[in-house]
């Protein structure tokens, strides 16, 4: 098969998905190839520390390319399968693969599946990926050729080393583009960093009314209170109080997880912190396959004995 | 200005989770469905638009049984709505497809969808739907205003990042939650609703494209699971936190 893996990248960084996605077309090519594919203005930096992990790098490059557009980017990259047809297209599971993915894939008239942490290839393409925000999962089979995947981050993170060669081409969008980017957004700065506090107290949709416990019990132990997304979204807590992809990645000595489902979003901020313990009344909430630790218990009934016994041992 | 959205009756994730007896369904049986999380803010959205600009709000749902979350959607200020009866089942192609069908006989300005469903999480039918009509669009959208014959969108990226675009119009945004706090349904909103518009739009679905193998549980590492009475499992806790040198 001749795998492409649609790299990312942002302020001068290639997304570590990007390799990841090579690690996957690595797996899975045959005797074929892994083809990466990156689009800027000037990716030529870009393009070699990719080579390290492709059979082929194109490096699609032009001055309308500057800022990631899913218009101006599908419009070169359909340029280049139109002459480089592909068996499979590979983009990361971010907020460029979702908008991207999709758009090539009716481009293409192809199928599409998107967030895929698994795949094999005999007898036909089968791809894995969650269901029901991680509670249950799903084989996929494609009967057509091309396919278009986004693949969850941090699942392949092991490959081999190759030495792709780069071929770069300057493309120009064929169409007027009707999206135009204005800025990135830097996020608003809150008054502390709950990315350095030893110890984080983390609520959840199920404990959002108790989260003024919750306030106490982060207080006692020195720590932070930080939230999930639906905590967030409520107003409850600030934006910057938020764990998960689209907010901080932590890594504390201690993180509480009180109320948490555990959805893959939230998983990916926290899942390196040294010991997690996790509070939830839904014996099948995803967060106890992160956690070390797990009480299958209603946080309201649980933290005011949980806070006594930890004011009883300060004395 | 007028403005579709587009809204899935969903099971809720927080159902009792059951494999089917074929191996490759969700036992219906345990399932409750409601009006897809991600699609109240759509719908919100969609209705401050028309309080603020005027206009029309249309909802479009897909499936069987989806009446429900049509009504909620009219209760909640929506003027009409479009019920598409047909089972897409796993392919988002194909919910698009009915949903373009109906997009393709009505004018509109923008197209406004919830950023994924609670239930197969998959983010694909908002974009799925502007690619075959060749419209701009945004996904996760966090901001949404109309300045002239634009829209202007910030979507929320990696890392609380965010940024900040501009669409043509006619276009269509996939709003992320958070984006505003739906209204609740309100007494007067649901006697409102009984004299506005459903109707059924009829479509032939092309068939698939992915095919479910199985589904199953997630074979994973779990927890060591505390177990006793609330003051027992407290102080297992406190030991634990206390292993760490943190109390």
């Amino acid at each position: 098969m001749r795998v492409f893996a649609v790299a990312e990248h942002r302020l001068g960084e290639i997304n570590p998905v990007s390799l990841e996605l090579l690690n996957f077309a690595n797996k899975i090519k045959g005797d074929g190839t892994s083809e990466a594919v990156i689009v800027g203005d000037d990716v030529r930096a870009l393009s070699s520390v990719l080579a390290g992990c492709a059979d082929k790098v194109w490096a699609l490059s032009g001055s309308q390319l500057e800022h990631y557009n899913p218009e101006s980017h599908a419009d070169v990259l359909l340029q280049l399968f139109e002459k480089e047809p592909p068996d499979l297209v590979l983009l990361g599971n971010t907020s460029q693969g979702c908008e991207l993915a999709p758009l090539l894939a009716v481009r293409l008239r192809c199928p599409i599946v998107t967030d895929v942490v698994g795949a094999s290839v005999e007898g036909g393409l089968i791809v894995s990926r969650y269901i029901y925000q991680g509670k249950l999962m799903v084989d996929l089979k494609l009967n057509r050729t091309p396919c278009v995947l986004t693949v969850r981050q941090g699942v392949f993170k092991e490959g081999i080393e190759l030495r792709g060669e780069v071929t770069e081409l300057r493309l120009t969008p064929s169409k007027p583009l009707r999206r135009r980017f204005s800025r990135i957004i830097e996020p608003e700065e809150g008054e502390i960093d709950v990315s350095k506090a030893e110890v984080i107290v983390a609520v959840g949709r199920g404990a959002a009314p108790s989260l003024k416990l919750a306030e106490k019990l982060a207080s006692l132990l020195n720590g932070a209170v930080a939230g999930s997304r639906p905590v967030i979204d409520s107003g409850l807590l600030a934006k910057d109080r938020q764990v998960g992809i689209s907010g901080k990645t932590v890594k504390p000595k201690v993180y509480l997880a009180l109320g948490i489902s555990g959805a893959f979003q939230h998983v990916m901020g926290m899942k390196d912190s040294e010991l997690i313990i996790a509070v939830n009344k839904d014996p099948q909430a995803p967060i106890f396959n992160v956690a070390h630790y797990g009480v299958i218990a209603d946080v309201q009934e649980l933290l005011p004995k949980l806070l006594s016994k930890v004011e009883e041992r300060r004395k | 200005m007028r403005v579709f959205v587009l809204v899935k009756h969903a099971p809720s994730p927080e159902s009792t989770l059951r494999v089917g007896a074929d191996g490759k369904s969700v036992d219906p049986v345990c399932l409750t469905y409601d009006i897809n999380d991600w699609d109240k803010y759509a719908v919100e959205e969609a209705v401050r638009l028309k309080e603020k600009y005027g206009g029309e709000v249309v909802a479009v749902s897909v499936g069987v049984n989806c009446d429900a979350t049509l009504k909620k959607c009219l209760a909640m200020g929506v003027d009409r709505a479009v019920k598409v009866p047909v089972e897409a089942g796993f392919d988002p192609y194909q919910t698009a497809e009915a949903i373009v069908d109906v997009l393709r006989g009505e004018r509109f300005d923008i197209v406004i969808s919830g950023f994924m469903s609670q239930d197969t999480n998959n983010a694909l039918v908002g974009v799925l739907a502007a690619a075959m009509l060749d419209l701009p669009f945004a996904t996760a959208v966090v901001e949404l205003s109309v300045e002239g014959d634009e829209v202007r969108a910030v979507r929320e990226i990696e890392g609380g990042y965010r940024e900040e675009v501009f669409l043509q119009l006619p276009c269509l945004v996939t709003v992320q939650s958070g984006i505003n706090e739906p209204r609740y349904v309100s007494i007067m909103g649901i006697k409102a609703a009984r004299s506005k518009e459903l109707r059924e739009h009829v479509v032939k679905l092309r068939g698939p494209s992915v095919f479910v193998e199985r589904i199953y549980v997630p074979p994973t590492r779990r927890a060591e699971i505390l177990k006793g009475s609330m003051p027992e499992v407290a102080e297992k806790l406190v030991e634990l936190i206390g292993s760490k040198g943190v109390i």
